[in-house]
């Protein structure tokens, strides 16, 4: 460990300046305070509405009812309000996006370091698993184990998951094989750095702008995943964005005008990815030196 | 002045490295390629091996065993259920089961559709057709259309286009795929207040398809929205992996040397800095086979396009195991012959990985 203070100080320097970069440009912070709203709105949902609208037994709107001032968004096909319904579907949305995004990261990270790092049969192993997993078109695998396994909120998190982490790694480890071709990594060698070492201390910090940019990234195609598992089949069993478009298909809301039970779910879904895909991007700007060079 | 420096920066970095094996004697690139296509062609055939063998264990996870989803919503007693057991071979050892299912594979016999009453093998190949009209229409435009603007948004970096290209494409890519089937469909099939539909809302064909040239045309019609989905959702991510691969490039120095021998700012961007941005963008567009089968299976879905995905779709819904494992077998193989072209590509496109 190198002296506190001085790692401190220079901490905090670099994360003054990571904020200031970070304002720079108006996308990040939009999309930081898109996904601040949504969160909040997930986390405050229980305290201020009643879960038994979304009850089909005790709905009291007229079935399929355009926005008015009592439903502002609507009604679904059993009189529910939409809008009850999207503040409610955004905790499942939020919770299997971040939830299966860390799941992948964890598992791309840690195979794409191993896999750029070490030579021979282990990284030849690995890179096996990985191109295998990327190959098998992640969303037919996903719905194939959501199917088998039962539907349920941790089989979806897992399905998508252990689906998604195959491009992570392939790209960490192209990063890896890029930064152990510099010579300060053979200097590191050479002064005798074990692999812990050089993973750890040289590549990780290398590569960790890039994973960080990515997990952001890879919540948003998570959430897209969701939403297109649950509106393919796979529920969660709980409201979601998803299964609300599903149920806006199996209707025909579509196809019968009821344009706010198809926008509705929908927008929201857009607004919440675009968020951190914009925020993923100007983590990457902030992050990535060569970009940074490039200008804006 | 054209031929040589237009090759010159792709190979600058592994030069020594080429000349010391030109200096060697016969061994050059050729041979050298077709050893990696082999090893490549191997990994591909252990890939499908693991497929077929994941398949068979994934699908004995089902919880209860197969006879439950024959038998669903049908009263049964012990012996008929015994029967059947007998006849799905689920009273054998479990190597023997593997062994016959490997063997059955090979033969393309994936079982009977419990469904269909029919081959899952013949099933497939008549939902073949579709697909690959839907998939290959869309990915030959989209394809063309991402690389071409992409690459235009990345030169003039923080431009007019650039900005107007990276946003309409990442609010596409945000936009799940069925969704936007949805609202096109919403728009454009079934019509908006006094505009009436223009394009059918489902099917391939209908009833009455005429024939000859006007049956092409029929089917063309019924192909304008899946495609245009598949396309819009697909396009956004061949454009954004083409742009920021070329602003890569920009930052380097070989870059500022073309410029500095004087050469034409678009001659620059054609001969130097779009085929280094193509490696990698060729890859993924490869790679991403599974994004455009994932695409075609909602997509499918939405317009009822007669295709492999609906097939997929339909069987999850059933569940019909038997089309489920047959489609997931053949969707998995397909995608990595694909993955395992766009590898031997990269290989003979890009020196530098030739040399490693």
């Amino acid at each position: 460990m190198s002296p506190l203070t001085g790692a401190g100080r220079r901490g905090l320097t670099r994360s003054a300046r990571f904020w200031r970069e970070f304002r720079a440009r108006p996308s990040g912070p939009a999309g930081a305070a898109i996904l601040l709203a949504a969160v909040l709105v997930a986390l405050l949902t229980p305290l201020l509405t009643d879960p038994a609208g979304l009850d089909v037994t005790r709905a009291t709107g007229p079935r399929m009812g355009p926005p008015s001032l009592e439903h502002p968004l609507g009604t679904d096909e059993s009189g529910r309000s939409v809008l009850l319904m999207i503040t409610w579907g955004s905790r499942v949305s939020l919770l299997i996006g971040f939830m299966s995004a860390l799941l992948s990261m964890v598992i791309g990270t840690t195979v794409g370091i191993a896999a750029g790092h070490f030579r021979g049969w282990p990284a030849a192993v690995l890179m096996r698993i990985t191109d295998w997993f990327l190959v098998l078109p992640s969303l037919v695998l996903a719905l194939v184990l959501a199917a088998i396994l039962g539907g349920g909120m941790f089989t979806i998190i897992l399905a998508i998951g252990v689906t998604s982490w195959a491009s992570t790694a392939r790209l960490i480890r192209a990063q890896t094989l890029a930064v152990e071709a510099r010579p300060y990594i053979e200097r590191a060698r050479a002064l005798g750095g074990g692999h812990w070492h050089v993973m750890t201390r040289h590549v990780l910090p290398n590569v960790a702008p890039l994973v960080l940019a990515n997990t952001t990234l890879q919540v948003a195609g998570a959430i897209v995943a969701e939403s297109t598992l649950a509106f393919l089949g796979a529920q969660s069993g709980q409201v979601s964005w998803g299964g609300m478009l599903r149920a806006s298909y199996d209707w025909g809301a579509a196809t019968s005008g009821a344009w706010w039970y198809v926008l509705a779910p929908g927008l929201c879904i857009v607004a919440v990815v675009m968020a951190f895909t914009l925020v993923g991007r100007a983590l990457e700007a902030v992050l990535n030196p060569r970009l940074r060079g490039a200008g804006r | 002045m054209t031929a040589p420096l237009g090759t010159a920066p792709a190979d600058g970095p592994s030069a020594p490295a080429q000349d010391a094996r030109a200096a060697e004697g016969p061994p050059p690139g050729r041979r050298s390629t077709l050893r990696y296509a082999a090893a490549k062609l191997g990994g591909a055939v252990l890939s499908v091996g693991m497929v077929i063998v994941a398949t068979f264990f994934l699908f004995r996870l089902i919880p209860g065993d197969p006879t439950i989803a024959y038998t669903r919503d049908v009263p049964v007693s012990p012996e008929q259920l015994a029967l059947l057991r007998r006849q799905l071979g689920l009273d054998r050892p479990l190597g023997e089961q593997f062994l016959d299912f490997v063997w059955r594979t090979l033969r393309l016999d994936l079982g009977t559709s419990y469904e269909y009453r029919r081959p899952v093998s013949e099933l497939i190949g008549e939902r073949a057709g579709p697909t690959l009209l839907l998939a290959g229409t869309g990915l030959a435009v989209a394809v063309g259309l991402g690389l071409w603007q992409g690459a235009r948004a990345a030169w003039r970096h923080g431009g007019r286009l650039d900005r107007v290209s990276t946003g309409v494409s990442l609010v596409l890519w945000s936009v799940p795929t069925f969704w936007l089937g949805l609202l096109l469909l919403m728009g454009l099939a079934a019509g908006v207040g006094p505009f009436p539909g223009v394009f059918p809302t489902r099917g391939m064909e209908d009833v009455d398809a005429p024939d000859g040239f006007a049956y092409v045309l029929h089917v063309g019609h019924h192909l304008v929205l899946p495609c245009l989905t598949l396309v819009a959702v697909v396009y956004a991510q061949y454009l954004l992996v083409m742009r920021s691969s070329l602003l890569d490039e920009i930052g380097q120095d070989y870059i500022t040397t073309a410029r500095a021998k004087g050469l034409r700012d678009d001659e620059v961007r054609r001969r130097h800095a779009v085929p280094n941005a193509l490696l990698p963008t060729v890859t993924l567009v490869f790679m991403n086979i599974g994004f455009v089968v994932a695409g075609a299976v909602s997509v499918e879905t939405v317009y009822s396009w007669p295709g492999l995905g609906l097939l997929f779709y339909e069987a999850i819904k059933g569940p019909d195991f038997a089309v489920m494992q047959g489609t997931f077998l053949v969707l998995c193989v397909a995608v990595i012959v694909m993955n395992t072209l766009a590898d031997v590509v990269y290989h003979v496109l890009d020196p530098r990985v030739r040399s490693a």
